[in-house]
């Protein structure tokens, strides 16, 4: 299927082009090619690793190890749901179990309609306004269960 | 001449609504035809105020808070832009005992400037520091650094001018500065405020490590979950480059540092100082054993500066007013100040930075208002999830790192997360072996192994099963975590663990 999509060979192959010589460059082309493609495909795995002369086990290991980096498409939106203690603190699990109702699955799982990604987060560094979220790099606070409905309606939309 | 209108743009205002606060005074003054300049400014770190709107008067800034969009017309109705009273009036902001009870070094300017306006940098004694650096020799900046009793603030407390003599008296062609933004401690966000606040005062920080320790390139791993710090850094380097702050000869000095921002990928690990450094190296944020010290065999195995991000923002006052001044700050071995970040339930949540000493107990209700449900605050984890949870009869505590080692506890990073009574601590014990499995980089077996156990071990104990041979089972894998980890995060894991278990039993005990 990934060799189905046209732009992972040209996406990674402007990537590596841009970033190969950079220092300690796995990272900043892997987050490059995520931000384009949404995650990080297995055809792309030989490719990179050929571009920086490792192994495809080292790449793979790299990709694994972070969680930030995926590797299947993403729903049109993601959702990282904080988890974290002052979260916690704050209603934190109760609104968790409010998001997997309304949404219908867990976390790591993308709804059906693919619209909705949803991944657990160990802080956003919002600890000052409990819970937390973020929806494609935009910051909730204070995020009741009522709030997280009107939330995830306008991003629905989008 | 223009009315001029702060509105924050740091992520905790955002996320209560911020951006439509200042959409909406924008479009209200244009529809009343008034002359208005909307300043995007850091946050004063008084979050229950937050969206905080201020207004620039003959007598100082007068805030409103916390300003949603459907008050906004009301409050042009009230003529808040000149003097005009609304419920929503604080009343000069930095009047409000919480702002004014603080001693704001490193966080002079954040929620004043404009953060991304080099020009508002050295308006406000911006780049002193480093104009001072300049004209002194290596070992002189050094010396006073060392001489002002800064400890790192990322949590180890390590004395930073000694990290930095180390890397000063390593030989080396090429020497790195690196900055640990990895802020990934839960209840603590001083790092975020601050480099999206006053990200200048970061990359002066570091410019002057460089110069100090002859090092010519520097990173600021930052992490991904930081959008907001991101483009406020990225703007700031621009600006720097753009006026000779950063780059080949910076100002005029012959000196060359070039810097710029790497992102993590979601790795909690990589806030442990090696492991961060195999992260920039491209590889997996695995624990390196040490010795050898990043001092002396650091990122690509050159000597480099590993610092958190408020160790070096608070180098530029260090620089500007001489040690001595940063030095009369504090309590003990703890000098200078902390920025304390009060999070969870409390009422008044926020960033207070206060000289070492402070006992817990102010910051929690002199500051914090108590709990915000209104209920008694029954538990407190000072230092992010490694940290101890701390009951009532330890809140005299002053916030000194001694004094707290000596209950078995940290300061850590100054993160303040408040529970009440409601809190279940045993699950709050489960989490944090939780959070340990699933965080462990795996180099070492007592915290790869061991936080997966703690986590069955705490559920056998927790449902009833055979509970004295589980809790026995409990304090020994503790032990072994704590002195056979590599890292802190496997060795410090039992903190959170042991002092539930201690102070709150109760809560193991009642299937």
């Amino acid at each position: 299927m990934d060799h189905q999509d046209p732009r992972i060979d040209e996406v990674v192959a402007r990537v590596l082009s841009d970033l190969k010589d950079t220092p300690g460059a796995l990272l900043p082309i892997l987050h490059a090619v995520q931000r384009e493609l949404g995650y990080v495909p297995a055809s792309a795995v030989p490719l990179i690793a050929q571009g920086l002369n490792l192994s495809r086990a080292d790449v793979h290991g790299v990709i694994s190890f972070y969680h930030f980096f995926r590797e299947s498409p993403p729903g049109r939106h993601t959702i990282h749901l904080c988890r974290a203690e002052a979260c916690q603190a704050m209603n934190q699990r109760a609104l968790e179990a409010h998001a997997k109702a309304q949404l219908g699955i867990g976390f790591h799982e993308t709804t059906a309609n693919g619209a909705f990604s949803f991944e657990p987060v160990y802080c956003l560094g919002n600890c000052a306004c409990s819970p937390a979220m973020m929806i494609d790099g935009e910051l909730y606070g204070r995020v009741t269960p009522q709030r997280f409905d009107e939330i995830v309606a306008t991003w629905e939309r989008k | 001449m223009a009315a001029r209108i702060y509105v924050p743009r740091d992520a905790a205002a955002l996320s209560l609504g911020a951006d439509d606060v200042a959409a909406a005074i924008a479009a209200e003054a244009e529809s009343r035809r008034l002359d208005v300049t909307i300043v995007r400014n850091g946050t004063r770190g008084m979050c229950w105020l937050e969206p905080l709107v201020e207004v620039e008067t003959p007598s100082g800034r007068v805030g409103f808070g916390p300003v949603t969009t459907a008050e906004v017309k009301a409050l042009f109705d009230a003529d808040f832009l000149h003097g005009g009273r609304h419920a929503l009036g604080v009343g000069p902001v930095e009047t409000i005992p919480y702002f004014q009870k603080q001693e704001r070094l490193t966080f002079a300017r954040v929620g004043v400037t404009d953060p991304v306006s080099l020009d508002d940098y050295l308006a406000h004694d911006g780049y002193k520091g480093l104009t001072r650096a300049l004209t002194m020799s290596p070992a002189d900046i050094v010396k006073e650094v060392t001489d002002s009793g800064l400890r790192g603030r990322g949590g180890a407390a390590f004395p930073t001018g000694i990290k930095w003599k180390t890397v000063l008296d390593a030989p080396a062609d090429q020497k790195y500065v690196t900055c640990n933004a990895d802020e990934g401690d839960s209840g603590t966000f001083a790092d975020r405020m601050l480099m999206e606040g006053d990200p200048f005062v970061l990359i002066e920080g570091m410019t002057i490590a460089a110069i100090a320790v002859g090092a010519t390139r520097g990173y600021i791993y930052l992490r991904v979950e930081y959008p907001h710090a991101h483009r406020a850094l990225n703007a700031a380097i621009e600006a720097a480059y753009a006026r000779g702050f950063l780059g080949r000869n910076i100002q005029g000095s012959g000196k060359r540092f070039d810097l710029e921002v790497r992102l993590g990928a979601g790795a909690y690990i990589c806030g442990e100082e090696t492991s961060m450094l195999e992260s920039l190296e491209g590889k997996r944020g695995e624990i390196r054993p040490r010795p050898p010290l990043p001092a002396v065999k650091g990122l690509f195995g050159q000597p480099t500066i590993v610092n958190n991000v408020i160790s070096l923002a608070s180098v530029p006052i260090i620089l500007t007013k001489g040690a001595a001044f940063y030095r009369d700050f504090g309590v003990g071995r703890s000098r200078g100040t902390l920025t304390i970040q009060l999070g969870g339930n409390l009422k008044r949540t926020g960033l207070v930075e206060r000289a070492f000493g402070i006992t817990l107990r102010e910051v929690l209700y002199d500051f914090g208002g108590g709990s915000a449900s209104g209920r008694p605050i029954r538990a407190v984890q000072v230092g992010g999830p490694l940290g101890a949870y701390l009951p009532e009869s330890q809140f005299d505590t002053p916030l000194d790192y001694e004094a707290f080692t000596a209950i078995n506890a940290l300061v850590g990073h100054g993160g303040v997360v408040a529970f009440d009574d409601t809190v279940d601590m045993a699950e709050m014990a489960r989490f944090a072996m939780e959070f340990c499995a699933l965080e462990s980089c795996g180099k070492c077996t007592p915290c790869r192994i061991g936080s997966t156990r703690g986590v069955e071990v705490i559920d056998r104990i927790i449902r009833g099963t055979d509970r004295d041979a589980n809790l026995a089972l409990l304090e020994e894998l503790c032990d072994t975590m704590l002195n056979g980890s590599l890292c802190g995060l496997g060795g410090l894991t039992p903190y959170p663990v042991q002092s539930a278990l201690v102070h709150f039993r109760q809560d193991f005990l009642k299937a």
